[in-house]
């Protein structure tokens, strides 16, 4: 599963598509342009041996394309490429064009951790997009810091971890968490909540996280709960659920135990748009909702940085790109546009360091911005991870979600929360 | 815990409660009955047995598009269309299979353990280059996917009643089959001695296709009716796979009525032990007591007796 050049690998857009995307797409960018190659000698900005020549620099793609995971790493193949081929088209990063080598870490995370060796050692990258689930990003980490890579990670995550070798694209568990309590409380008036979660640390801790915030609020939890991955049976939960009519159900339930439990909700009689109760996700993007089924998932709320939908000129562009690159029947979840910031924020922090170097490139990352995100502005913590604005969608039967709310300000990551651990 | 609640509403909570019960119970059967047939019959431990399963939700899904796309107002009942076609396309990969691979195995029936593994991950990956590594969603008929209010507070999923119709009319045709014609005959006659069988004239590798052929259908049909409830994904077999085996060796190999006590008190358990402790929990109790019963009882619930 290695493929070296850029132009043919499967899935990725066809060179005309993106070519007729990125026209118009660069006319709105005002990141640097037309540096050239000779500016920056390769002896001076690649002093630890990295896979970078006079023209060319190679990165490393690391998703699982095979087994359970590749329904949601997809995606995120999908936007790195897009973006690499964007950079690209505008001349590069220092004047060098971006070649990448994709590996696949088939939903296995010792496959994970000996291909980002691999890609490390072997190919001797200069970065790396990849990993989805936290299983496998702590599978690579060790891997990273032992022969300093860079890793952009895309994926919304459940915090306590900050290594100066990634850099986290997606939100931590508080920023994403705790704006949407406050507002269901706000908005909504809700006093009593129910959680509910697949089985593993991201649902735990995330839930964890809410408990903590609902309890400082004088709100009450009335229920908690977890089934193991792939459950596909929530009669019974439903069942307690209508017992101790929760004002919100708090729900990450992810992978196919989501299409199993918002059409057994939608089955027993519970009507989301009717919000008693309400339903609020963290774990629902448009790209579940295609397998949920937008008529199954009408009317829930769902509390995440990024949607399809917003409405500002760097999303419409990069949505029209997305769509003329892979198909207009293609939707766009939040880890999918946190994955297309992977290459961006690379480009931006090797252009503000002046070199590939990976430790110029961790000096440099806080502080970078980024005012060309789909999402909107954001910048990079010291902390490794984005600030960034934090949203509550609301599902329409179309499959889309329509923001209702929006943080004023950036919000803080703050990947070791004080009193909510 | 229910000192709260008034005396009606303690008896919705419990007829709904018995009703979740219910479903699964069906839904243990609708999966189980396929890979008992063939688990039972022919010794074959059909490692694809979810793939077949997801062929069938595959088949579904296509049909679906057929229909919103060409016959918008027959759409309501395209259903029941879609699982005739998941029988038949499930059946007749089936029997491919079966000549192709698993007669070449009979001798060797770990082999065939391995080969149907090798077989599920090939299929897995053909879904995913088929139909893309996303899962698709299948519209299902606005008339099944609501609930039927019997009280004020009883509410009974309508897809729930489909599923336990569909598993009682899957049993008793099978049953027929079984017992009531002459390829039923055939098949036990094949299981309690092939080589008398063979003698007597019975065509044992037809009788073999056959049943493996139904098998699988049978899971193609289940397979359907679970894009109701549950995703359609190229792995979506896998969630099936291991409560699947459970209900069959619980049961006894080799015994249809088997399977279904099997299925009953597992999901009986199951979805009590759900409603009173956490979802992770009920599971780990339920494997434990079905591990505890095991060792006192290897042969399962129900056993065939065989003279070997």
């Amino acid at each position: 599963m290695t493929e070296k050049t850029p132009t043919s690998p499967l899935g990725a857009p066809s060179r005309r598509a993106f070519l007729a995307a990125s026209a118009a797409l660069s006319a709105s960018l005002f990141l640097p342009k037309g540096l050239r190659a000779q500016d920056f000698p390769t002896a001076t900005v690649n002093t630890t041996g990295l896979a970078v020549t006079d023209t060319d620099v190679t990165v490393g793609i690391l998703h699982s394309v095979t087994g359970t995971m590749a329904i949601s790493e997809t995606g995120s193949v999908q936007a790195e490429k897009l973006a690499i081929d964007q950079i690209n088209a505008q001349g590069g990063v220092l004047g060098r064009q971006i070649n990448f080598v994709q590996e696949d870490g088939a939903s296995d995370w010792p496959t994970f951790a000996e291909k980002a060796r691999k890609l490390l050692v072997d190919d001797k990258v200069a970065s790396v997009m990849g990993c989805w689930t936290s299983a496998s990003r702590k599978a690579v980490l060790p891997v990273f810091e032992q022969y300093n890579g860079m890793l952009y990670y895309p994926t919304f995550y459940e915090g306590l971890e900050e290594s100066p070798n990634v850099i986290y694209t997606g939100q931590e568990a508080t920023q994403q968490i705790i704006a949407g309590i406050d507002w269901v409380t706000k908005t909504k008036g809700a006093k009593s909540f129910y959680l509910l979660g697949s089985d593993y640390i991201w649902p735990r801790t995330s839930n964890k996280i809410a408990r903590k915030h609902i309890e400082k609020l004088g709100l009450e939890v009335v229920g908690e709960e977890y089934y193991p991955l792939g459950h596909t049976q929530f009669n019974s939960v439903i069942n307690k659920i209508k017992l101790k009519k929760p004002d919100v159900i708090y729900a990450i339930v992810v992978g196919g135990s989501n299409v199993a439990f918002y059409k057994q909700l939608k089955a027993a009689g519970i009507d989301m748009t009717k919000e008693k109760p309400l339903l609020l996700t963290i774990s629902v993007t448009e790209d579940e909702i295609r397998g949920i089924g937008g008529e199954n998932i009408d009317g829930a709320y769902a509390c995440m940085k990024y949607f399809q939908s917003l409405d500002n000129p760097n999303n419409i562009e990069f949505v029209k790109a997305f769509k003329a690159a892979y198909g207009e029947d293609m939707v766009i979840g939040d880890v999918t546009q946190a994955a297309y910031l992977g290459p961006w924020l690379w480009k931006a922090a090797v252009e503000k360091a002046g070199s590939f170097d990976i430790d110029k490139i961790k000096e440099a990352s806080p502080g970078i911005e980024l005012a060309t995100a789909p999402e909107g502005y954001v910048k990079v913590h010291e902390n490794h991870h984005l600030w960034s604005k934090t949203r509550v969608g609301h599902a329409q039967a179309d499959g889309q979600y329509k923001v209702v709310f929006e943080t004023a300000d950036l919000v803080e990551p703050d990947p070791f929360p004080e009193g909510y651990q | 815990m229910f000192a709260d609640y008034s005396w009606g509403e303690l008896v919705s909570i419990f007829a709904m409660q018995g009703f979740a019960g219910l479903i699964l119970f069906s839904v243990f059967v609708l999966m189980a009955l396929g890979l008992a047939i063939i688990f039972g019959q022919m010794g074959v431990i059909n490692m694809a047995h979810g793939e077949f399963m997801i062929l069938g939700a595959y088949v579904t899904y296509l049909v679906s598009r057929l229909f919103e796309t060409y016959l918008p107002a027959l759409f309501g009942i395209y259903f029941f269309l879609a699982m005739a076609l998941a029988f038949v396309v499930a059946g007749a990969l089936g029997m491919v299979v079966e000549w192709a691979l698993i007669r070449r195995l009979y001798k060797r029936p770990l082999d065939t353990l391995l080969a149907t593994w090798g077989l599920s991950l090939i299929l897995q990956q053909l879904f995913r280059t088929v139909f893309g590594a996303r899962e698709v969603g299948v519209t299902i008929p606005q008339w099944m996917m609501g609930s039927l209010p019997l009280t004020d507070t009883i509410e009974v999923p309508i897809n729930g009643l489909f599923v336990m119709a569909l598993a009682m009319g899957i049993s008793a045709a099978i049953y027929v089959l079984m017992f009531r014609s002459r390829w039923g005959l055939q098949v036990r006659a094949v299981v309690a001695n092939r080589v008398m069988a063979d003698a007597v004239g019975i065509n044992t590798e037809r009788t073999d296709r056959l049943t493996f052929g139904i098998g699988c259908g049978v899971a193609g049909v289940a397979g359907a009716a679970f894009t109701m409830i549950g995703s359609t994904g190229p792995t979506s077999g896998q969630l099936y796979i291991v409560d699947t085996f459970l209900v069959v060796v619980f049961g006894g190999a080799g015994s249809l009525i088997g399977t279904i006590a099997s299925a009953f008190s597992i999901s009986q358990a199951q979805s009590i032990l759900e409603f009173f402790l956490s979802g992770s929990m009920a599971k780990v109790l339920t494997l434990l007591a079905v591990v505890g019963i095991l060792m006192v009882r290897p042969q399962g619930l129900f056993a065939l007796k065989l003279r070997k």
